[in-house]
């Protein structure tokens, strides 16, 4: 029973963290079709910078819920100014460039922070299911999965700007008729994806020991997360941020943690042959 | 499309021959087998990306997937002749069955890339994962992140004895290296690599003309796959010892930069952006002052926004327009694959 | 009288709830000249990407000399003889019109024959001061031609056009003219178009769809003095 009570709690939190890591990347590519390669570095930046501010005496949870976003997004407007701007409808050339931006991040903050491990440990404690312990931060990191996803819904069904995007998403044209300049909606999107990629990397920073290389152990599920999902973001980021999660933990807890990615891996394989389109590409078509 | 004839082949082998005996007096003999190693890799991808229009993530899968069915091999058969056969008939056949996978089920750019990416990452997490003694093949334990040292090097073919290393290895990687590419510049001049060209430049247009390019896509890759293959042996028989690490996502991009940097859809452009980008650092290797990463990251971005179609096509059209002649084949636009707006 | 090359029963596609081909049952017999004409929306578009594999019918059946080709591809259809020339000038941009024409021809011969074969057709459309060019570099009328070029390649017994004329100056469109009828010598020809002082000048058999549904068939002048197709066509463009 206790096992099972674990295994629930592991399953949601590895959900609610594909939700998090994915979720930048996904309004980027959403509104913009844009594949950005850096999000993994944006996340590791994000965390570099939550441990820069604690050491400098700011409270933690400021630090990953304010200072980090803010940074990341700042970094991802000089990044869309100076190149991505550049490569609008060159989906490719994009995806080349931003790779190109990732070894250029994981480079500069090696020579910053040098290529050692760095981390703080997470404000909460720990907390006991019968026999089994739990990180009492995973529930941390499910809740701020379940705001981020209620804060995403209604800006985009109840505000204006949530209007303007919904409509640059179905046709980029559109905005441009209506009288919103696209620079300045791309600009903007690109400036908020570019921060929540650095609040996902904040939260989960307690939990990893940080190195300059660690983005690229998201960006590879952040990526299949988001293209398996399909054209809708909401939609598209629950369903298949739902499923990797669930085969993760089901072959990470029938036979080891390292079969659980792999068998992650193989699924989104398997899931893009069968439906090329992603998940809202074929079922819950025209949802957020 | 110019005429591979005798005269030219004459040509090039005695520019090859004296390339071949001079770079060693410039470059210690163990770094050039390893920018030989990079040539071939790249040309690899220069062939599906730049005259196929097939971007793939993930090059280095079939690096890696050579470069250990070679050890492998070579730990069973304490010879090298048939492990150098394996090292390219694994990832020729692992080529084939993904893109199969794949064209059949005619996934766009970006899915490719997807799936490419997503193989690699499985073979870095599981080879990473294969420390027990329960992963053997043969006798061959897999090692996991340690990898797999201590097999049969290369050896002249029968002789098993006869070690071919230092400066021979250098020797017989230039000449396979120079084998492999009028191999590649054969199949581009016969229809086959034609019509490889037509469904790069425009898929439905070839499929209205009769070719079943699911069919002509997967060969390719397949083909591609081989060469990569080839090349990760040899890797294999530089370093002496295969890691996991030849599967990882920065050894793909580096491949897809020496593309881009050298010239996609030139036959050339490829090998020499990456011995020139392989070269440089390992120079930059050598100071303290700049990552790296830095360099690369840079480099690719540049390119990228400035100059998205390479050195070679860029050097070409200063040579011929400083030599003023006018006519002249004008490489093809958009080269680097469509977006896939319909995704 | 000659024998039916090309057939459909039955044809219907829809599209979720909208039926762009209801039932067509259409006929054309060998080296006929048809043109299909309907106003916008009336279904001719879809039936001609059911005929050639870009899309596979919702129901019945595309015969083709006898033989079903309902459910083949795109490229198995192409390879049989027929020569497809879509709406938008569909062509190999990067490369010359001269190996636009090659590649085509060489699906069906060797090279040495696909090499004469390239010469006799950039005769025969006059396209020998461009042989050598890049297509992306050319004209639009000049593009359309290539395009011509590589249907007549392959020596089809079946020529299917979607517009072929759409946006070409007039020079142009009496070229055009001029090698469609030449087609004709061997091959029975389609040609979807709206524009209807193109199909006078070509003056043939018409099949007018409407709503999905062939409305009528016969030639152009009877068609074009009829009230129900000038209700449906011209009454719709005024």
């Amino acid at each position: 029973m206790d096992l099972a009570a674990v295994i629930v709690v592991e399953t949601v939190y590895a959900v609610a963290s594909l939700i998090l890591i994915s979720a930048g990347l996904a309004i980027v590519f959403g509104m913009m079709k844009v594949i950005n390669l850096a999000h993994g570095e944006f996340m590791m930046m994000g965390g570099y910078a939550t441990i820069t501010a604690v050491n400098l005496g700011i409270n933690i949870y400021i630090a990953m819920l304010v200072i980090a976003p803010i940074v990341v997004g700042l970094i991802g407007l000089l990044v869309e100014r100076l190149v991505i701007r550049h490569l609008y409808g060159r989906l490719v050339d994009t995806m080349l460039a931003t790779w190109g931006l990732s070894l250029f991040f994981v480079g500069i903050v090696t020579m910053i922070f040098g290529n050692t491990t760095t981390g703080i440990s997470t404000p909460i404690p720990g907390i006991s299911i019968g026999d089994y312990q739990i990180n009492g931060y995973n529930f941390f990191i499910v809740i701020i999965s379940i705001l981020l996803v209620l804060l995403i819904y209604f800006v985009l069904k109840g505000t204006r700007l949530g209007l303007i995007a919904r409509g640059t998403m179905q046709r980029s044209d559109m905005a441009a008729a209506l009288g919103y300049s696209p620079d300045r909606i791309y600009m903007a999107t690109f400036f908020v994806g570019s921060a929540l990629s650095g609040l996902a990397g904040a939260v989960l920073a307690p939990l990893v020991g940080l190195v300059p290389s660690s983005g690229g152990a998201y960006i590879a599920k952040a990526f299949i997360t988001v293209i398996s999902g399909g054209p809708s973001v909401i939609a598209g980021l629950i369903s298949s941020g739902g499923f990797f999660g669930v085969v993760n933990q089901f072959f990470t807890f029938a036979i080891s943690p390292v079969v659980g990615e792999v068998a992650l891996l193989v699924s989104a394989v398997i899931l893009l042959r069968l439906l090329p389109q992603g998940v809202t590409g074929r079922f819950l078509k025209g949802k957020l | 499309m110019r005429e591979i004839t005798l005269q030219r082949f004459a040509i090039a082998l005695v520019i090859a021959g004296i390339v071949m005996t001079l770079l060693p007096l410039m470059v210690g003999t163990y770094t050039l087998t390893l920018l030989l190693v990079y040539g071939m890799l790249a040309m690899s991808l220069g062939l599906i990306w730049g005259f196929g229009g097939i971007l793939c993530f993930g090059q280095a899968a079939f690096f890696g997937l050579g470069a250990y069915a070679y050890a492998i091999a070579a730990i069973n058969f304490g010879e090298s002749t048939v492990p150098m056969i394996i090292a390219v008939l694994v990832p020729a056949a692992f080529a084939a069955v993904l893109g199969g996978m794949m064209f059949y089920g005619r996934l766009g750019d970006v899915y490719l890339g997807v799936i490419t990416l997503v193989v690699t990452l499985i073979f870095f997490k599981f080879m990473n994962s294969t420390a027990g003694p329960e992963y053997v093949i043969g006798t061959a334990r897999l090692g996991g992140f340690n990898g797999i040292p201590g097999y049969q090097t290369l050896n002249v073919p029968g002789l098993p004895e006869q070690y071919i290393y230092g400066d021979s290895l250098y020797y017989v990687t230039f000449i396979a290296l120079f084998v492999v590419y009028w191999l590649v510049n054969w199949v581009l001049q016969s229809p086959f690599g034609r019509v490889a060209v037509a469904i790069r430049e425009n898929e439905q247009r070839a499929s209205l003309m009769g070719y079943d390019i699911r069919a002509r896509k997967t060969v390719l890759f397949a083909v591609g796959g081989a060469i990569a293959g080839l090349a990760g042996a040899f890797y294999a028989n530089w370093a002496e010892i295969v890691t996991p690490g030849l599967f990882s996502l920065g050894q793909s991009a580096e491949i897809i930069i020496w593309c881009i940097v050298g010239g996609l859809g030139t036959r050339l452009g490829p090998i020499l952006g990456a011995a020139g980008l392989a070269y440089l650092k390992f120079k930059l290797g050598q100071q303290m002052l700049i990552d790296n990463a830095v360099i690369t990251g840079i480099i690719l971005v540049l390119f990228v926004l400035f100059l998205p179609k390479g050195l070679v096509p860029a050097i070409e059209k200063i040579w011929r327009l400083s030599v003023g002649r006018k006519r002249g084949r004008r490489p093809a636009r958009s080269r680097r694959g469509r977006a896939a707006s319909h995704g | 009288m000659a024998e039916t090359v090309l057939e459909t029963v039955n044809l219907t596609m829809r599209f979720g709830g909208v039926t762009a081909c209801d039932n067509v049952d259409f006929s054309l017999k060998a080296r006929e000249l048809r043109c299909l004409i309907g106003p916008n929306g009336a279904g001719k578009t879809t039936f001609f990407k059911c005929l050639t594999g870009l899309l596979t019918p919702t129901e019945g059946q595309v015969i083709m000399r006898g033989e079903e080709t309902t459910n083949w591809d795109t490229h198995v259809i192409a390879s049989e003889g027929v020569g497809i020339k879509t709406q938008v000038p569909n062509v190999l941009d990067g490369v010359s019109v001269q190996e636009n024409i090659w590649l085509a021809a060489r699906r069906f011969c060797s090279s040495a024959d696909a090499s004469r074969k390239t010469e006799e057709v950039i005769d025969r459309l006059s396209l020998s001061t461009i042989a050598t060019s890049e297509v992306g570099r050319l004209a639009h009328g000049e593009r359309q031609r290539v395009e011509l070029g590589i249907v007549a390649a392959g020596d089809p017994w079946l020529v299917l056009l979607d517009e072929p004329a759409a946006g070409m100056t007039s020079d142009d469109v009496e070229q055009m003219i001029e090698i469609i009828h030449d087609m004709t010598k061997t091959a029975a020809v389609i040609i979807v178009e709206h524009d209807m002082q193109f199909i006078r000048s070509v003056a043939t058999e018409v099949t007018v769809f409407h709503q999905g549904r062939i409305l009528m068939e016969d030639h152009v002048d009877t068609v074009m003095s009829d009230p129900t197709v000038r209700n449906v066509y011209l009454g719709k463009k005024a």
